[in-house]
């Protein structure tokens, strides 16, 4: 608890000149056991700002994002080297309860993954495990709300969740995630398992959930990275040769920027070959 | 020589028609398909056999002075109380015993236990315990519990053997219905700020338990047709018609040992008719345990 006590202070002495960085990652790199996943990754994420991690499959960008709630640890073999600090505290030292940085830090998966329960139960498991006791209609209709659904499940919220469509799956994760009151939202390819109209929805409400949440998404799609986000970091794959004569793949990161300056005038050519559509 | 497409299209027609290429092959089919289901007809035929005569020389003996008598040396008046009572209590003390422990070792194996050596060396074993033959835990539960624990030949060092028998059955069962649980619902669980305990008990469990529920029931249905593993543990061939059986340590007996009991007198009466009528009774509660089992698979069987 002296953690999450010490991140709220640190959450209020920092003034907002600048965005305030909730994140600042430095030297970050991952990997699988001797596999390499991301090397040396240096960025900050701003606050009440939406973050796309674009880059073509395998570059690293869903595993970087799970370092920043520590989903990485049930990961057998994953591993962690430089820092990702957390309003300043780093994540991965001795003493971080990963339950607690989970409970701050939401997710949202690729596939829509709510649990075979009714649609109430899946928004009030959240606050059930961290204590909450009682009637929790309130805040079941307001998480509905804000994630665009209530309308659409008002009157069947003791229905199964699994009833569902795919879109409104996803954005009943996404109510689930924001039941909790998280600081920061991470989406791991939210919309990839959905068609264009549930996708449109989708960035409509993280537009909408911007104000409130730090959002770091990570997408396959550069069209929605150019529409929602603020600021773009894009990762490629870099293939060096072994000592065994096969190849090391790993992700890094290419250049990070505000999406206006990455999709219309990128600094590196790689950056411009891919939104380009010349590789990737 | 290409053909024209007409001529192509009657072709096939006749092909398809008269199948002469194929029909050897259809034959081959039909032969297999002929010796397959002889295959399965010899054991289902054995079966209604079986069935057929326990009911030609059970039903006449099976009424319900039967179904409340003690034992006795007459075989007409002889009944099954005991045994019934007997059963009934083993299977209420071994699932009191073996649900609890074998549902918390699978989900510690399946949710907690870290991949290790050790770990590994656990699974194996249990695996390896589910082929145990049961006279083997008889001996057990007799050297351990009757005579270390000093339990005597009583109800509860028999239903301990029991639960010791079936054990590694719910175990594997219940880590085969943990394991269908997709990893989706637990990461889901964790990324909402829940303890991996929180998740194991309002996620994971709740959503095995109907395959844990059939996987037990299977199990205790086993335990209950189970006869060497009790008589070794010291079951009584009751014939006391004060043996209430419900006392944990006092003597007990079961259906099986019953029919075991009727089976080995030299009278007809109870050779036949006694004993075939017994088995009704056990076969009856079998097959009801085991349709339980099958509603519930079926029933709540969950389609990720």
């Amino acid at each position: 608890m002296a953690w999450s006590q010490a991140v709220d202070t640190a959450a209020q002495a920092i003034v907002p000149a600048t965005p305030e960085r909730v994140f600042e990652l430095e030297h970050v790199s991952v990997s699988y056991g001797p596999n390499l996943a991301v090397r040396d990754v240096s960025m900050p994420i701003h606050r009440n700002e939406i973050t796309a991690l674009i880059g073509p499959s395998g570059c690293g960008k869903s595993t970087l994002l799970r370092c920043l709630n520590r989903m990485n640890d049930l990961i057998p073999g994953a591993h962690v080297d430089g820092q990702v600090r957390y309003h300043g505290i780093d994540l991965y030292s001795k003493g971080v309860d990963p339950v607690e940085v989970r409970r701050r830090i939401g997710m949202v998966f690729q596939k829509p993954n709510p649990f075979p329960k009714s649609i109430y139960d899946n928004i009030a498991f959240g606050p059930r495990v961290l204590g909450a006791k009682g009637n929790l209609d309130d805040l079941v209709e307001s998480c509905l709300r804000r994630a665009a659904l209530w309308d659409e499940v008002r009157h069947k919220l003791k229905s199964s969740a699994y009833g569902l469509s795919g879109g409104q799956q996803q954005r009943l994760c996404i109510a689930r995630a924001i039941a909790v009151n998280p600081d920061v939202i991470l989406m791991d390819e939210p919309c990839s398992a959905l068609d264009p109209i549930a996708t449109a929805r989708i960035e409509d409400l993280m537009r909408e959930l911007e104000d409130e949440y730090t959002i770091v998404i990570v997408t396959h799609n550069m069209q929605q990275a150019a529409r929602v986000s603020d600021r773009t970091a894009f990762m490629t794959t870099q293939v060096e040769p072994d000592e065994d004569g096969g190849d090391r793949r790993s992700g890094h990161l290419v250049e990070y920027d505000l999406t206006d300056r990455i999709f219309k005038n990128p600094a590196d050519p790689r950056t411009e070959d891919y939104i380009s559509g010349r590789f990737g | 020589m290409a053909l024209s497409t007409p001529q192509r299209s009657a072709e096939a027609a006749a092909a398809v028609l008269a199948g002469s290429a194929s029909a050897g092959r259809t034959r081959g089919e039909r032969v297999f398909a002929v010796l397959l289901l002889g295959a399965t007809a010899v054991s289902v035929l054995v079966l209604g056999l079986l069935i057929a005569q326990v009911l030609l020389d059970g039903l006449a003996r099976l009424d319900l002075q039967f179904l409340t008598s003690y034992p006795s040396r007459r075989a007409a008046r002889t009944g099954i109380r005991a045994g019934i009572t007997g059963s009934l209590s083993l299977m209420v003390l071994t699932a009191a015993v073996a649900f609890p422990l074998g549902v918390a070792a699978a989900v510690y194996l399946e949710e907690f236990a870290p991949d290790n050596r050790f770990t590994r060396l656990l699974e194996a074993n249990v695996a390896n315990l589910a082929g145990v033959p049961s006279v083997v835990y008889g001996l057990l539960g007799s050297a351990v519990f009757v005579y270390l624990f000093q339990m005597g030949r009583s109800l509860v060092a028999g239903a301990l053997t029991l639960a010791l028998l079936i054990l590694p059955v719910i175990i594997v069962a219940s880590r085969e219905s943990l394991r269908a649980v997709p990893q989706a619902i637990r990461h889901a669980g964790l990324a909402l700020g829940a303890t991996p305990l929180q998740v194991a008990a309002r996620q994971t469990v709740p959503s095995a338990l109907p395959g844990i529920f059939t996987g037990t029931i299977l199990a205790l249905s086993r335990a209950v047709g189970e006869t060497a593993p009790i008589l070794v543990v010291g079951a009584v061939l009751s014939r006391r018609s004060d043996n209430v059986p419900w006392g944990l340590l006092d003597a007990f007996t079961g259906l099986p040992i019953q029919i075991y009991d009727f089976v080995s007198r030299p009278q007809a009466d109870f050779r036949e008719g006694a004993a075939s009528a017994a088995i009704l009774v056990l076969l009856t509660v079998l097959l009801l345990m085991n349709s339980v089992a099958i509603v519930l698979r079926n029933r709540y069987a969950r389609r990720w």
